[in-house]
C-alpha cells in the first residue's frame, strides 16, 4: 500500500479537504477519465475532477445518473483508460448493477463512496458507515471486491492511488469506503511527492499474441484496450476464456470462482491495519474510517482507567483477513467493535475470532460520530468495571 | 458479388459464434448485415470499431460481430458507449439496441446522448415488443395491439422513435426498415459518416413474440406490412395527415451540424491551458503535482 512517507519525499505542508485529496489521489494515480452525478456528501471529487482533467489531459463527464457514470468508467476503462468515479449511498445503490458487470468482466474501476446515514435519502450531510455489507454484497451473484477505508485525509489521497493501482491489478473494481466526516474534513497535510509511490500500470497482452484470451484461466489475464490490435467480446453472461458466453459447466464454475478467488486468496496480502497499543493490550477496540480516530482516544482513556485496551484499525475492509485477529486472540478478555450502524464488519470480526472471545458491538446511527466517552463508558461497563 | 458484400462478410466473426440465437425469419439478422454493408463501404479496419450493446435480441448483435464488442446491462449500452469513445475517440463506436432496451429500460441514457452529441451512432431495432422475454409489450407497442403483458390490447400509446431522437437534440436521425434493406444500410453509412450523435431507427419483426400475438401470418407477412406502410419522407411532405395514419416514414429526418462533445471539449481545453488564469487556478489545487504542474508551464509558455 502506499507509503504516505516513502523516499521520493514530500510536497509543502497544505490543507485539504479528504474530498479534495481522494480526488488529487486519483489524478496521482493515473486517472483520465471521470464520470459522476452530483450528489452529497461527494460532489466536490466530481468538481475538482471537472476542473482538473481538461488540464491533465483527461476528460471529465457528468452523467444523466449513478447508472450511467458507471458504465461510463467501465467502458472507458476497457479503452484503456484508469477511471474513476464517486457517490454516496443512493448513487452506491444505483451502481450495484453495473458494479456487478465489472466485476464480472474484470475491468478495473474505482468508485468512492463518500457514506452517508440511510437507508434512502435518509441524512444527506451526516456520516455513517452503513454501506459495509453492501459494498461487499450489494450486487446480485457471486463475485468479490476489494474496498479500502481511510481514516485521515492523507489516506484519502494515499488510498485512492491503492484503489486506482489494486483495481489494476486484480482486474476488479475497487471501492473507497470514506464517509461525510473524513470526506468534509479539513486536515494540513504533507502530500508524497510523485515518483515516491507505486504506480500499477494495467498488463496488456504482449504485442503480436496470437488468440488473446481475456479471461484465461488460472490467474488475472492482462487486459488489452479496445482500439488496440487485439479484439474481443465483452460480456456480462457467462463467459469462456474468450470472453464469448457460455453454458458448459465446468467453464461457469470454474469463471465464478476465479473472480471470487483472485481476491479472497490474497485476502492476507491485502490486509493492511494500524495497531495502536495492542502489544499489551486484553481487550481489543476494532475499527475503522472517522470511527477510528474517536476508538484512539478511547484507548488512551481506558488505560488512564487501568484497562488494558488497545485499537486494531482496518484499512482494507474487503477482503476481510481474520489473521492478524486470530494472532491477538489468545491474549484477550474483550473486542468491542463500535461503528456507525446496527452491526456490520462485526460479523466479520465474530467470524474471525469464532467465539474464542467475546465481541461487543457498539452502534451508533443517528448520524452523529461517537464521542470518545461514549465508546470508553460503553467498553468499562462490557469489561464488568 | 459486390466487393463490400465480400468484406462485409469479413466482419462476422469465425463460424463458431454462428448460427445465431435469433429465430429464423427475424429481421435482427438483416440488419446485422446491413450494418456490416455500411461499414465495409466506408472501409473501417476492424480494430477501430465498438460496437455496444444492451440486452435483448439485439443485444446479442455484438456477439457476431467482429469487432470490439462490448454487450452490457439492460438499457445502459448508450452510457458504457460514451465512456469507449470519450476515452479512445479514433474509434467509430455504434450502439446497437432494441426498442425495450433503448427507450424503456435505457430511455434516460437515449436522451441524454440525442443531447449531448457526442460522435456515435444508435441504431434501434423497433420491433415493436420485448421478443427475448417471450412478447411483452413495449415502449412502441401501438395502441390496442397484444402483447403477452397486454392480452386484451395495449392501453398504453407508443413513442415515435425517430421523433424521440430528434426532440431531445440528436443531430442525425433516419429510419427505415428490415424489408428496406439496402436503404438501411445506406442510412446507417451516413449516420456513422454524419459527425455528431447519429440514430438510426430500424423497423425490424418479431414475428416469434409480435407477429403471432398480433395476426400477422408470417414473417414475410410483416415484411410486406412493412413495405406498404412505409412512406418515404420526401413523399410523406405531400401527404395530408389522415393518409399518414398508421404508416411511418423512411429517410433522413434529421440532419443538422451542432458542434460535437469530444471536439468542443478539447477545444476548450487546449484554450484552458493556454489562459494564464485557468492555469493558475487548476495550479494552485494541484500544487503538489509537480508533472502536471510542469506540463501546464509548458503549454502556457
Ligand atoms: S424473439 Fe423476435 S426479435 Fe427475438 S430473435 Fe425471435 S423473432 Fe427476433
Amino acid at each position: 500500500m502506499t507509503d504516505p512517507k516513502a523516499d521520493g519525499g514530500t510536497t509543502e505542508m497544505q490543507v485539504f479537504q479528504g474530498n479534495e485529496a481522494s480526488a488529487l489521489g486519483g489524478l496521482a494515480g493515473g486517472v483520465t477519465f471521470f464520470a459522476g452525478y452530483p450528489i452529497t456528501p461527494s460532489s466536490e471529487i466530481a468538481e475538482m475532477m471537472s476542473q482538473a482533467l481538461p488540464l491533465a489531459g483527461g476528460r471529465f463527464i457528468q452523467m444523466e445518473d449513478e447508472i450511467a457514470s458507471i458504465a461510463a468508467i467501465i467502458g472507458a476503462s476497457l479503452a484503456g483508460s484508469k477511471t474513476m468515479t464517486a457517490t454516496s449511498g443512493p448513487g452506491f445503490s444505483l451502481m450495484q448493477e453495473n458494479l456487478g458487470f465489472a466485476a464480472i468482466a474484470e475491468i478495473p474501476i474505482t468508485i468512492v463512496n463518500v457514506q452517508r446515514a440511510g437507508p434512502s435519502t435518509g441524512l444527506p450531510t451526516q456520516p455513517a458507515q452503513m454501506d459495509i455489507q453492501q459494498t461487499r454484497w450489494g450486487t446480485h451473484g457471486d463475485h468479490s471486491i476489494i474496498a479500502l477505508a481511510p481514516s485521515t485525509v492523507l489516506e484519502c489521497f494515499t488510498m485512492t492511488i491503492d484503489c486506482v493501482n489494486l483495481a489494476e491489478r486484480f482486474r476488479t473494481p475497487t471501492v473507497l469506503l470514506m464517509d461525510e466526516v473524513i470526506g468534509h474534513m479539513r486536515e494540513t497535510v504533507v502530500l508524497p511527492r510523485p515518483g515516491s509511490y507505486e504506480i500499477v500500470e494495467r498488463r496488456a497482452p504482449d504485442p503480436g499474441t496470437e488468440d488473446y484470451c481475456p479471461f484465461d484461466c488460472d490467474e488475472v489475464a492482462p487486459l488489452a484496450s479496445f482500439g488496440s490490435e487485439h479484439r474481443f467480446h465483452v460480456t456480462g453472461l457467462t463467459h469462456d476464456k474468450r470472453g464469448f458466453p457460455t453454458m458448459v459447466a465446468d467453464e461457469v464454475d470454474r469463471k465464478i470462482r476465479r473472480i471470487v478467488d483472485k481476491i479472497e486468496d490474497a485476502a492476507d496480502d491485502l490486509a493492511d491495519y494500524e495497531e495502536f497499543m495492542t502489544e499489551d493490550a486484553d481487550v481489543l477496540l476494532f475499527a475503522y474510517g472517522s470511527t477510528a480516530r474517536v476508538a484512539k482516544s478511547s484507548v488512551r482513556a481506558l488505560r488512564g482507567e487501568g484497562v488494558k485496551a488497545g485499537l486494531l484499525r482496518a484499512k482494507t475492509i474487503w477482503p476481510f483477513s481474520t489473521k492478524r485477529l486470530r494472532e491477538l486472540a489468545g491474549d484477550l478478555r474483550l473486542i468491542v467493535v463500535p461503528e456507525m450502524n446496527l452491526g456490520q464488519l462485526v460479523l466479520e470480526v465474530e467470524r474471525g475470532v469464532c467465539g474464542e472471545v467475546p465481541v461487543r458491538h457498539l452502534g451508533r446511527v443517528d448520524g452523529h460520530l461517537f464521542e470518545p466517552d461514549d465508546i470508553t463508558g460503553f467498553v468499562l461497563k462490557e469489561a464488568g468495571r | 458479388m459486390s466487393e463490400a458484400i465480400e468484406n462485409a462478410r469479413t466482419f462476422l466473426r469465425p463460424s463458431k459464434k454462428l448460427p445465431t440465437v435469433w429465430c429464423g425469419g427475424c429481421g435482427l439478422g438483416i440488419l446485422m448485415s446491413a450494418m456490416t454493408r455500411a461499414l465495409a463501404r466506408l472501409g473501417v479496419e476492424k480494430n477501430d470499431v465498438a460496437v455496444v450493446s444492451g440486452i435483448g435480441c439485439t443485444g446479442r448483435l455484438p456477439t457476431y460481430v467482429d469487432f470490439n464488442t462490448l454487450h452490457t446491462t439492460h438499457g445502459r449500452g448508450l452510457a458504457f458507449a460514451t465512456g469507449v469513445k470519450l476515452a479512445r475517440p479514433k474509434l467509430t463506436v455504434i450502439a446497437a439496441m432494441g426498442d425495450g432496451d433503448a427507450l424503456a429500460i435505457g430511455g434516460n441514457h437515449f436522451i441524454h446522448a440525442c443531447r449531448r452529441n457526442i460522435d456515435m451512432t444508435a441504431i434501434v431495432a423497433n420491433n415493436h415488443i420485448y421478443g427475448m422475454t417471450g412478447g411483452q409489450y413495449s415502449p412502441t407497442t401501438p395502441h390496442g395491439k397484444r402483447g403477452t403483458t397486454a392480452p386484451y390490447g395495449n392501453v398504453e400509446h407508443d413513442f415515435d422513435v425517430a421523433a424521440l431522437a430528434a426532440g431531445a437534440g440528436a443531430t442525425f436521425v433516419a429510419r427505415s426498415s428490415v424489408y428496406h434493406a439496402q436503404e438501411l444500410d445506406r442510412l446507417i453509412e451516413k449516420a456513422v459518416l454524419h459527425k455528431g450523435f447519429s440514430v438510426v431507427e430500424a423497423v425490424s419483426n418479431c414475428y416469434t413474440s409480435y407477429g403471432r400475438l398480433n395476426k400477422h401470418a408470417s414473417p414475410v407477412d410483416m415484411l410486406r406490412w412493412m413495405k406498404e406502410n412505409s412512406v418515404p419522407v420526401g413523399k410523406a411532405e405531400t401527404m395530408e395527415p389522415w393518409e399518414l395514419e398508421g404508416k411511418f416514414t423512411r429517410g433522413v429526418i434529421v440532419e443538422r451540424e451542432l458542434p460535437e462533445f469530444i471536439e468542443a471539449y478539447d477545444d476548450l481545453a487546449e484554450r484552458l491551458t493556454t489562459s494564464p488564469s485557468a492555469v493558475e487556478r487548476v495550479k494552485s489545487i494541484l500544487k503538489s503535482f509537480d508533472e502536471t504542474a510542469e506540463r501546464l508551464n509548458a503549454k502556457a509558455e
